[in-house]
């Protein structure tokens, strides 16, 4: 780590000093009958934007929520730091939690309070900082997703591209460890949402952070996914890279990502490009 | 639902926020439509005594009697509280509910606060305010009982209070105040366990809220006639 002080944003590129964060083993989850993830195990890397992929229904929801511990799963197990969540007390998780950001598909900004004042929460949940203080930090975030200007705006009044930014300075402000992004371009049109695709990918850079995004958007797969598990049926299909996805002949990712003719034709230029 | 809700608790400082916020939304908010309703159902039931009281024999000041006793042993403890299971329960169960559904709740969890001890408690705590509004019903259910008598011109307004101030048993405002924290403590936990747990989306939450007052007004109806066997007979 010493040596990587200077260049800190560069980190995660030397394999020497990649800490392992979160670790998944073979974690089975059903509801009644149906079963829904059927033993999936992968690692998600500091300084790294891990990508869960996969069609609608195939468990990337449920598997984000396991991670999260919103859902408990029947086998397997989850590890952060070498701490598996299954073994961990009650107390011990909700500690745990405190470490965590999210950044929901709708937000979930609490529409009780204004954007500074969500922003501020998890301060006003976890430290004793002063109100001054408080302000302070909220500010700094806010400026750091561009929003110094909405303060004083109440949830509703903010566009969907505010919103997930203001979701993302809660999830950040508490200096979290991981970092996790449940559609975090849904609702958002192609421009918004690459702006809120770089500002994750800075964000993880910035405060090496384990990122962990669920997404169908495959500009997002393109543009940060440097780490990518696709799943189907419940079951990890498939795991790369950005670059290594142009490569792969894997008929179930190909199907699934270069659906549309336009990534066909850029997998084409790719790959003809780099022969 | 109740043992986790005091498990973990969250910061006063941000506790006593809520609590105060919860008491303005449930009970100040509440204020308003209570003294309405207590004061002209006053005046209607003092109408209906009065009227139905067509023996000469019977003395006037019993207007003022019956309007009492109705007022405090049951209309402003139970109907003011099913009227409010309408009006605090819906509150609660459709402000939770809309909290879980646009995942707010999950964002509390995700966070580590105990959402029930953070959403539910203050509210059972506000609630605990709530036989304040009850005698305010009671003072202004009479109050219309008088308005009502005295302007109708159904009985003197001498006689009136005669009445209210005849073979009064202090233990039945012992009975309507214990009755009222019961029925608190059930507006305040049914219709946040049904916002609380509730699945799907904004249909759900409009269900979850009527299904809240049901089973609030059944549940209140059940405690009141337990609780009048227990205490009056």
């Amino acid at each position: 780590m010493d040596q990587c002080h200077d260049h800190p944003f560069k980190l995660y590129f030397n394999p020497n000093v990649i800490k392992l964060m979160i670790e998944v083993k073979d974690l089975y989850k059903s509801f009644g009958d149906a079963d829904i993830l059927k033993g999936i195990s992968t690692t998600f890397e500091k300084g790294k934007t891990n990508l869960i992929i996969g069609q609608s229904g195939s468990g990337k929801t449920v598997f984000l929520k396991c991670l999260l511990g919103l859902f408990s799963h029947e086998r397997g197990s989850i590890s952060y730091d070498g701490k598996v969540y299954s073994q961990l007390t009650e107390d011990q998780k909700r500690d745990l939690r405190a470490e965590i950001g999210m950044v929901f598909q709708g937000s979930a900004l609490f529409d009780s309070m204004t954007i500074a004042e969500n922003v501020m929460f998890p301060l006003r949940m976890f430290t004793n900082m002063s109100k001054a203080e408080m302000e302070e930090r909220a500010d700094v975030v806010l400026k750091r997703v561009n929003l110094s200007d909405a303060h004083h705006k109440m949830p509703s009044e903010a566009s969907g591209g505010m919103q997930k930014r203001a979701a993302i300075a809660r999830a950040i402000v508490n200096n979290p460890k991981y970092l996790f992004c449940d559609e975090p371009n849904s609702g958002l049109d192609p421009k918004t949402a690459i702006v809120i695709d770089n500002l994750i990918q800075e964000i993880t850079d910035e405060y090496n952070i384990v990122t962990v995004i669920n997404s169908h958007d495959m500009n997002s797969v393109m543009e940060i996914g440097e780490k990518i598990v696709f799943l189907k049926d419940g079951l990890k299909a498939w795991e790369g890279s950005k670059h290594t996805i142009f490569k792969t002949d894997n008929a179930v990712v190909t199907d699934f990502v270069y659906s549309s003719n336009l990534f066909k034709k850029v997998r084409k230029m790719y790959i003809e490009e780099n022969q | 639902m109740i043992r986790e809700m005091f498990r973990k608790p969250t910061k006063w400082s941000v506790m006593k926020h809520l609590i105060l916020k919860d008491i303005d939304d449930l009970i100040i908010g509440s204020l308003g439509i209570v003294a309405f309703i207590a004061f002209f159902v006053g005046g209607v039931v003092t109408i209906q005594t009065a009227l139905n009281i067509s023996n000469p024999l019977i003395p006037k000041y019993l207007v003022g009697f019956a309007t009492r006793q109705s007022i405090i042993l049951e209309f402003a403890p139970t109907f003011i509280s099913i009227i409010m299971a309408g009006k605090v329960g819906s509150f609660i169960t459709s402000s939770i509910g809309t909290m879980r559904v646009t995942e707010q709740i999950d964002a509390l969890e995700v966070m580590g606060i105990n959402g029930l001890n953070y959403l539910v408690f203050p509210k059972v705590i506000a609630l605990m305010l709530y036989p304040f509004a009850i005698a305010i019903a009671m003072f202004l259910g009479i109050l219309g009982g008088m308005a009502a008598c005295v302007y109708g011109g159904f009985t003197s307004l001498e006689d009136y209070i005669i009445g209210v101030q005849m073979d009064f048993t202090p233990f039945h405002i012992t009975y309507a105040f214990i009755k009222t924290f019961v029925f608190a403590f059930l507006l305040a936990t049914i219709p946040s366990f049904h916002g609380y747990f509730m699945k799907g989306g904004a249909l759900e939450v409009g269900k979850a809220s009527t299904t809240a007052f049901v089973w609030t007004s059944v549940m209140i109806i059940l405690l009141n006639y337990i609780l009048t066997q227990m205490l009056l007979s």
